[in-house]
């Protein structure tokens, strides 16, 4: 099993005519995702790369049976994507684009909350269930089929995390990255609901990084809810206070947000908390007990 | 996107919230004339710099006549302030804000941010105006009162009138003080603000509100659709390398430690500091070439390293997604011969073509460490920096 993105998803892409959107449409079928078309306003009729390519995700749902998309949109158009997509009823909409301006965001919360939709990100990498298909940017080759869930607030520390556990010959059941803006789609609460009810999930590494309270939130989830083993990594441990972090998130303000308190708060919640990045692998198995 | 004092009181006013009279100058003669016309017992004058707690360190000063508001503009123009915020080195004053004096009976403190968890706009509102609000919070966090806005609503007359009785405002005041929420809201939301922050929002002997204070900061994401907001950045407040890595959307930020970093992805940026750290060194930077580097971005993020003279090794982490490790050691290849750079590099990469970057780094002759690890890695850059700290 995996979460989200298995071998019955039927994945389209909303700017699959531009650069990235082809480059990662071709890279998602060669890793075993069934890519059913694209959505480029203004195209549609036409072919690309041998996919259909429709004027809106309506038309393109209808045509195709879609029932998840990737979405490759410049950020003054990626809101409106994804509200497009919630619109249609798409089930899984994963928005890669980095760089949306939080009041659209808000925009785009509010339409997902009344909504079926599940939103991973944006400004994420994506999801990759190894073995079944991927929707996103993570690159399938350091990727192996097993029984760890991944969820990250970062696109390269996650590639790190599914490449110390690949090197230990542990595989994984699905790798998520929930993106580090402000407003997200998925949280870390979402996702570990997710890998609770996940029969072949066996433990769980979650990505972290400074700003917010996200996993603050988590760890307080974990405590009532989640049973099995989760390694925890929170990345900004040396970050100064009110710099914003590469990530729009990733800000110490007002004295919150600081690596120190989210990493107690998932020691207290029973998470295995590495210090070292290079330990991440070496905490799984020692929590396994392997 | 920060911006100074007097340009956020400009923005609040176009957007109805009332403000102290007074005008930015940048010479003392200025000074003395804008004293001159506002016309009041007394003036202030207030250093405009990127930071807070400027009275404490005399950057906020009373004068009681034109001819002392000059003498006290010479003193500040020019002069090196330094608060809490602006670190030791301090920032340079080179425009102050004249404005008139006020009588003030009240110090109240309001601010809109976006709320995370609830994924809302939030007004924070307290009496204890005039302080640190994070003091305030953590002392007597009954002090605060909050209102969440509904997305769909926007904010609503009667949560401003609940925030004013809450402050122990009432009668006129408490309306007035909701007509002036209502007014921060919309500067808030019509100029894509991450942060207002009115501190300290004043209540006058004759019984008139206003911003005697007042610190806005956009969401950088939503600048390309305010092109007159983005005028407003002032370069000579910011770090000439940030400034310059900016140039190349290369996001650096200066540290203070001799470790050199040039990571892809802020996640593993930030971890890869951390390491650093954890293995007894300094990091200097931090340093996202972002997910898609080509070797030109490379090239000139090496060039933005070696700018800062601390520097005593540096460190290169890849892991290789979108942007692959051939174009990596290529652009790192052509840095080094082309800039000679003269202290050691480690470079640590993993992911698409690694095996072809690590071929093309040997076949160069160039003098690198290669890691295998992140832990080696840092190890390996800490000890040829000088050893731990």
């Amino acid at each position: 099993m995996a979460v989200l993105l298995d071998q019955h998803t039927r994945l389209i892409v909303q700017g699959l005519t531009g650069r990235e959107g082809t480059f990662h449409a071709k890279a998602a079928a060669a890793y075993h995702t069934t890519v059913v078309g694209g959505v480029t306003p203004g195209k549609g009729g036409a072919t690309h790369e041998g996919w259909p390519i429709f004027n809106t995700v309506r038309d393109a749902k209808a045509a195709t049976g879609a029932n998840a998309t990737v979405i490759f949109v410049p950020p003054s158009g990626a809101a409106d994507s994804i509200m497009e997509a919630i619109d249609a009823e798409i089930a899984l909409i994963v928005c890669i684009t980095e760089g949306i301006p939080t009041i659209d965001m808000l925009k785009v919360a509010t339409m997902l909350e009344r909504s079926r939709s599940h939103l991973i990100g944006p400004n994420c990498p994506g999801i990759i269930s190894p073995g079944k298909g991927k929707a996103g940017i993570i690159p399938a080759n350091i990727v192996k089929e097993g029984t760890i869930g991944i969820v990250s607030k970062s696109g390269t520390l996650t590639y790190e995390a599914i490449h110390q556990l690949t090197r230990a010959g542990l595989g994984q059941t699905t790798c998520l990255g929930i993106g580090g803006d402000p407003i997200i789609g998925t949280s870390f609460i979402d996702a570990l609901t997710l890998f609770a009810a996940d029969a072949d999930t066996e433990a769980v590494i979650m990505i972290g990084e400074i700003g917010g309270s996200a996993e603050q939130e988590a760890a307080e989830w974990i405590t009532g809810h989640f049973r099995k083993p989760v390694v925890g990594f929170i990345a900004g441990q040396t970050a100064p206070p009110g710099r914003r972090m590469g990530h729009a998130g990733a800000i110490i303000s007002g004295g919150s947000g600081m690596a120190a308190e989210k990493m107690e708060a998932l020691t207290k919640a029973g998470v295995k908390v590495v210090r070292s990045p290079a330990d991440m692998g070496t905490a799984i198995i020692e929590v396994l007990g392997r | 996107m920060k911006i100074h004092e007097y340009q956020a009181k400009a923005i609040l006013a176009r957007h109805g919230v009332p403000v102290p009279r007074g005008e930015v100058v940048f010479t003392p003669a200025e000074a003395r004339d804008v004293a001159q016309r506002l016309g009041t017992k007394v003036t202030v004058v207030k250093a405009q710099i990127h930071a807070g707690g400027r009275g404490k360190g005399g950057g906020v000063r009373i004068a009681r006549s034109p001819d002392e508001a000059e003498s006290l503009a010479k003193q500040m123009l020019g002069m090196t302030l330094v608060t809490h915020q602006t670190g030791p080195e301090g920032k340079k004053v080179e425009k102050v804000l004249i404005e008139q004096g006020l009588d003030i009976a009240r110090e109240l403190y309001v601010s809109i941010v976006i709320d995370r968890s609830t994924q809302s706009p939030v007004v924070i509102a307290s009496a204890a105006g005039g302080m640190d609000i994070e003091e305030v919070a953590s002392s007597t966090p009954e002090k605060i009162a909050k209102a969440f806005v509904n997305r769909g609503t926007g904010l609503l007359a009667f949560q401003g009138r609940a925030l004013a009785f809450a402050m122990g405002l009432d009668g006129p005041l408490a309306s007035k003080f909701a007509k002036l929420l209502a007014a921060i809201y919309d500067a808030f939301i019509a100029t894509d603000a991450s942060m207002i922050e009115i501190n300290p929002l004043i209540v006058t002997a004759q019984g008139d509100l206003l911003a005697l204070d007042a610190k806005v900061a956009f969401d950088d994401n939503a600048l390309y659709r305010h092109p007159d907001l983005k005028e407003l950045r002032d370069l000579s407040e910011e770090d000439p390398l940030e400034v310059e890595a900016s140039k190349y959307s290369l996001n650096y930020i200066r540290l203070d430690g001799n470790i050199g970093c040039m990571v892809n992805g802020a996640g593993l940026a930030m971890a890869t500091m951390d390491i650093i750290k954890l293995a007894g060194g300094e990091p200097a930077n931090f340093l996202d070439v972002g997910g898609g580097a080509n070797e030109e971005q490379i090239k000139n993020a090496f060039r933005i390293l070696m700018m800062d003279k601390n520097v005593k090794a540096v460190l290169i982490n890849i892991f290789g997604g979108i942007l692959r490790c051939d174009i990596l050691a290529a652009g790192v290849i052509a840095a080094v011969k082309d800039l000679g750079v003269p202290v050691p590099i480690v470079i640590r990469m993993e992911g698409t073509n690694v095996g072809q970057g690590k071929q093309m780094l040997k076949a160069s002759g160039l003098n690198f460490s290669t890691a295998d690890s992140m832990g080696e890695a840092a190890d390996t850059v800490v000890s040829l920096a000088g050893g731990t700290q």
